[in-house]
């Protein structure tokens, strides 16, 4: 199972660490990550494996997004389906 | 590796414009539980709500976390309860309704929805007592919604069941006076209801439908105004492309939750209701969708000619997004739902007679109207068997839900809270059909060629 992470906000120091570190803690591999500067808005998107996923999904999303909120940042964990299914046929 | 826009794009949909799953509703067949005793009919009728849908809320409430969809409503229909009042030799019918509301509080849904009678070609035992009972039921409970089916395209409409429901409607008004009439806002009623529709107030679990089954509405009319708004200076025809292109993501995301509650509850997945729900928050509106193709406000002439486009296309991009498509499906009107229709209906652009024809062209029909308190049943009657004639010659499902505001005047308002929203009462042809409603009887069925 993949998920997306999307990170969107002001660019700080730090924030791939941060959020990398954090999926690190709850055994998430991220297997991509790639960021752009979108109408001045940082924005970097990882994708992870949550195969093996130490904590309850629903946890990792708050604790992401919790974390976001603590930098000024927006933090989304989503499935991939959602993407999947919406942008591919 | 997905594209950085399609990612930011589905984010901002659900972030910035609103897209939801508008309900997730299980429906669920009652006719086990029919029992000449109707304690024990309750009795079974509330085990077998708690022991299907136990699980519905929590599931959906996984679903909503891992998708990162917000699920705005789980409910529950179940077979039209004047089935089950049939058998049973009491006049308190009303303890279904009782028996429903406590189902419904123990499994924590929204609405649940059944509470009806279908008389579209006359009444069958237990239809009489059932819509009698409905302003009381309505009164004493919460989360029931009624609905009753007065005519279809095959069976004519019934006038004594039209005339019955005007009465009904301000019964059922002045029971809730004290709470804005909030009664009448449960209540529908309906020509072609559809046996497998996800939405409130007029959902039930037709007879032909399985034991149980999960049906999804999906929502979003805040995408497709934001979509139309990005699109400046497109033809109608590169509009009716974008709007089906923006259509079929929606139901994208209304199928992969179908799918998922589906596997997860261990339930067949019914139908996906393509459907463009509006509510009261701010850029979550038809009305401004019909504003962003070019009319000054929702009302205006032209509003006919958009909001027949605008349904048509949002069926043929849903339909090719989902497997299995059913309910009301296409673009609702619900005039205090819409914070764009309270505007215009406040301002006096958008008139009864308006939204009677764009019911014509539209999913639903005359839907979350305010009407002053006064009104005769007489009247009421008159707007539902026009209504229905609508629905009847046009082989589509119409609707009435019409809220009497009692003790209120035109330019008064309504507020129910939620998502049912609040706006101004508004005027009505006072011109008495009283004859006519009294006269009884049946209209024919109409003629399905010579088309004209």
């Amino acid at each position: 199972m993949r998920a997306v992470i999307t990170v969107v906000g002001k660019d700080t120091v730090g924030i791939l660490a941060k959020v990398s570190g954090a999926c690190a803690e709850c055994n998430v591999n991220v297997s991509e990550v790639s960021q752009t500067v979108l109408q001045d808005m940082f924005c970097m998107i990882m994708m992870c494996d949550i195969t093996n996923i130490s904590i309850d999904f629903g946890s990792f999303a708050d604790k992401l997004s919790d974390l976001g909120k603590d930098m000024g940042l927006s933090v989304h964990v989503m499935h991939e389906d959602i993407f999947n299914s919406m942008h591919r046929i | 590796m997905f594209d950085t826009h399609d990612i930011l794009e589905t984010i901002t949909m659900i972030q910035d414009e609103n897209l939801d799953i508008r309900t997730v509703t299980m429906g669920i067949s009652l006719l086990d539980c029919i029992d000449s005793d109707i304690d024990a009919a309750c009795g079974k009728v509330y085990d077998k709500i708690v022991r299907m849908a136990s699980d519905l809320v929590p599931v959906c409430e996984a679903i909503e976390k891992e998708y990162g969809i917000p699920i705005i409503n789980k409910r529950i229909a179940v077979t039209p309860i004047a089935m089950l009042a049939a058998a049973c030799q009491t006049s308190r019918i009303v303890k279904f309704a009782e028996a429903l509301e406590r189902a419904a509080r123990t499994v924590g849904v929204n609405f649940i929805g059944g509470y009806s009678a279908l008389v579209q070609k006359g009444f069958a035992a237990g239809d009489y007592a059932l819509i009698e009972s409905i302003p009381e039921a309505l009164d004493i409970t919460e989360h029931v919604c009624a609905s009753v089916n007065i005519g279809s395209t095959k069976a004519g409409i019934n006038m004594d069941a039209v005339e019955m429901m005007g009465r009904i409607v301000k019964q059922t008004a002045q029971r809730t006076a004290d709470r804005d009439c909030i009664g009448a806002a449960k209540l529908v009623i309906f020509c072609n209801a559809p046996e497998d529709n996800p939405f409130m107030a007029g959902a039930f679990h037709g007879v032909g439908e399985p034991d149980c089954e999960i049906n999804v509405g999906v929502s979003g009319p805040g995408v497709v105004r934001a979509a139309l708004a990005k699109s400046k200076g497109l033809d109608i025809t590169g509009v009716a492309d974008l709007i089906k292109r923006t259509a079929f993501k929606i139901t994208r995301m209304g199928q992969l939750v179908a799918r998922e509650a589906s596997r997860r509850l261990c339930v067949p997945a019914g139908i996906v209701d393509l459907s463009l729900a509006p509510t009261p928050a701010v850029g979550d509106s038809v009305a401004h969708i019909l504003e962003e193709m070019g009319l000054e406000t929702c009302g205006a002439c032209g509003t006919t000619a958009c909001l027949a486009l605008l349904n048509d296309a949002v069926k043929k991009g849903g339909v090719m997004a989902s497997s299995h498509v059913g309910g009301l499906s296409g673009a609702f009107i619900p005039v205090t739902e819409d914070a764009g229709m309270i505007d215009a209906a406040r301002s006096g652009t958008l008139i009864i007679e308006k939204l009677e024809a764009m019911t014509a062209v539209c999913s639903v029909g005359l839907d979350m109207i305010n009407i002053p308190g006064d009104t005769t049943p007489e009247v009421i009657s008159a707007i539902i068997a026009d209504e229905a004639a609508i629905g009847m010659v046009n082989s589509k499902t119409t609707a009435v839900r019409l809220i009497p505001a009692i003790g209120k005047q035109v330019g008064d308002e309504l507020s129910f809270g939620g998502l049912l929203g609040g706006g101004p009462v508004m005027r009505v042809n006072t011109a008495s059909p009283s004859v006519f409603i009294h006269r009884g009887g049946r209209i024919p069925a109409p003629l399905q060629s010579l088309k004209n």
